[in-house]
């Protein structure tokens, strides 16, 4: 038998046997999907508004029916009194509360105008700031098409489309960055686990004593995850595209070979992670504190890089992650080809170059 | 460097420093095809570390080494093949089946499938396991497990067979079982290189060699060892040259 090959069946075996590895490698990219596409949503949908209208008069009624015509808000009822509005958002009944003032349609043909008041919960300030903006949205739409009827020679229309993403989508978001972080995680967690074991228990040495090469050894323990991690990847992206019709407009080809840049990264740096740790535990948390963190945080996936303070945005550029989500929403958003994606390409290649570098050498020393 | 034929392994002034650390100050030694050689020593006295460049896991700063007529410096790979190891953590993997580990290690080895198969067939019988073959080795007791490392360890008729603390954690009955299989082995013309705690094991050896600070203080078979440090076993005689 090739005993290379024998090798990699024994990893196999660890894996297949493993529960709590087969829960993370399988379990995990599923709940994920499930987790950020329906818990964990940039869209509003159904948030409870409250309307106290001091004028009811026809302009302030239609623009209540715009407002809830609109799919995005729910009536959570008509308020009389201003003190209403405390009850309300303290019950937790209404995120928002509209405010039209008395005499509204009135004011709406003076040159000054009639207002409008927008009162949000900004205890949950994320969707504070979502629910503004869309009810801005709605109302601004619907005064504007007032305004086209009267033909004012100065207005301005103001169209805007969204490209790529035009329903704003979060799915198109969480997607490519979901790819970054799970191939990280079981890549550079399971491999660096999974090495650190056989040097727990003794195996290594074992291993090391006999006629295997240590570059055999240590593909023999990776190659499994690279298969594993690669069905993960196009399972992520069958997901995304079934489940939340996540596109992928470019070459599928090229996602794949970026995929396969992106896993041969993060398994080496496992590897490199594997040298310098002694146990499972030590190896995870580095895993965990050194890759997940950072990769969930810094890489551009939930927080945009241009709006961190500088110095984090130095830290931002080394990690892989950011780049790939870059390729990765280049390809299956833009459908762009290699000649948009060689700079980052290029990144994560010579990343992978040193980590490899890197993980050798301490290897070797290890071997001293 | 010549090696007489009947020298496994042939060490002069080895010499292993780690930093300014002198872990092995100059030895040398020789070990003789089919004997059992004890290699004994107290905790950090160096023992590991010869028995790691000995096995090609490590380099050694200077000295003339061979093993199994090949020199560690460059030839660690003819080495690899013709040693077995067993270390002091057990050394097999708990979530395969004892038939799985045996066939790994047989593979890793390059034997042939028809003469694996025969040869697990022999050992699994020779041990009494034959009934548990497809049992994960975490479920069998420890002393089996140690008979059926060194066992795997020896599969593949290596010409020494290295063995570190071998029976660490193990209750005398099986312990005195494991010296008979290591007896058994340098009859099929294995050499034992084996390092051990307890003195009353080293009595089993042809010839013990006792490690002192980096350096062997003393090297004969047990019976002259006795003689003279004027002991009654070698307990004492590795008490008295520890202590001086």
């Amino acid at each position: 038998m090739n005993r290379f090959l024998g090798f990699v069946k024994k990893e196999f075996q660890h894996i297949f046997r493993d529960v709590r590895t087969l829960v993370i490698l399988f379990g995990l990219p599923i709940v994920m999907i499930v987790l950020f596409g329906y818990v964990v949503t940039t869209e509003i949908r159904d948030v409870e508004v409250g309307i106290w209208d001091r004028s009811m008069d026809q302009a302030s009624i239609r623009a209540t029916q715009k407002i809830f015509s609109s799919g995005y808000f729910v009536p959570a009822g008509y308020l009389e009194r201003e003190e209403e509005i405390g009850e309300l958002f303290r019950s937790g009944r209404a995120k928002v509360v509209v405010v039209f003032e008395a005499g509204f349609q009135k004011h709406l043909q003076t040159e000054k105008g009639a207002a409008i008041k927008l009162i949000t919960d900004a205890s949950d300030a994320n969707s504070a700031q979502l629910a503004q903006t869309y009810l801005q949205g709605v109302l601004m739409n619907y005064f504007q098409s007032l305004n086209q009827n009267i033909n004012v020679p100065w207005s301005v229309n103001l169209h805007s489309r969204m490209f790529y993403n035009e329903e704003m989508k979060g799915a198109y978001m969480f997607v490519p960055g979901l790819m970054a972080l799970i191939l990280m995680l079981i890549c550079a967690l399971m491999t660096s686990v999974t090495i650190t074991r056989e040097k727990e228990f003794g195996t290594m040495e074992l291993l090391l004593a006999s006629p295997l090469k240590p570059r055999e050894i240590i593909l023999g323990k990776v190659t499994p995850y690279v298969l594993l991690s690669f069905v993960n990847a196009m399972t992520i992206v069958v997901l995304g595209n079934l489940v939340f019709h996540v596109p992928v407009v470019g070459s599928i080809w090229l996602l794949m070979l970026e995929c396969m840049l992106y896993i041969t990264l993060a398994l080496s740096l496992g590897v490199l992670i594997s040298t310098s740790a002694k146990t499972q535990q030590v190896a995870m948390v580095m895993s965990l504190l050194g890759l997940m963190l950072p990769t969930i945080l810094l890489s551009g996936f939930i927080f945009p890089i241009d709006n961190m303070p500088k110095v984090l945005q130095w830290f931002s550029a080394i990690m892989p992650a950011r780049w790939f989500i870059v390729i990765v929403k280049n390809i299956m958003l833009k459908g762009t080809g290699f000649a948009f994606i060689w700079k980052e390409t290029l990144i994560l290649l010579g990343m992978t170059l040193f980590f490899i570098l890197a993980a050798v050498k301490r290897f070797k020393i290890r071997l001293q | 460097m010549t090696t007489a034929p009947e020298h496994i392994i042939e060490v002069k002034e080895m010499v292993k420093k780690f930093g300014s650390f002198v872990a092995n100050d100059r030895l040398t030694f020789h070990v003789e095809r089919g004997e059992i050689f004890g290699f004994l020593g107290a905790n950090g006295a160096g023992k590991t570390t010869a028995i790691r460049i000995l096995c090609g896991l490590s380099y050694p700063t200077s000295g003339e080494i061979m093993v199994a007529g090949h020199n560690v410096y460059n030839e660690r790979e003819k080495i690899k093949r013709k040693i077995g190891y067993m270390s002091q953590k057990f050394s097999l993997y708990e979530d395969l089946t004892l038939s799985e580990n045996i066939r790994l290690y047989a593979g890793i080895y390059r034997l042939g499938r028809r003469e694996i198969s025969s040869r697990e067939q022999q050992l699994l019988k020779r041990l009494d396991l034959s009934h548990i073959r497809n049992k994960l080795i975490r479920d069998i007791p420890l002393g089996w497990k140690q008979k059926l490392a060194f066992s795997v360890a020896i599969f593949h008729k290596p010409a020494i067979v290295f063995l570190d603390e071998p029976t660490g954690g193990v209750d005398p009955i099986t312990r005195r079982q494991f010296w008979e299989m290591i007896h058994d082995a340098t009859l099929e013309g294995i050499t034992a290189f084996v390092t051990t705690h307890y003195m009353d094991e080293a009595e089993y050896c042809d010839r013990v060699s006792i490690m002192v600070d980096g350096r062997i203080e003393a090297l004969d078979t047990p019976a002259s060892l006795k003689q003279q440090y004027e002991s009654k076993n070698m307990k004492e005689v590795f008490l008295k040259l520890a202590r001086s």
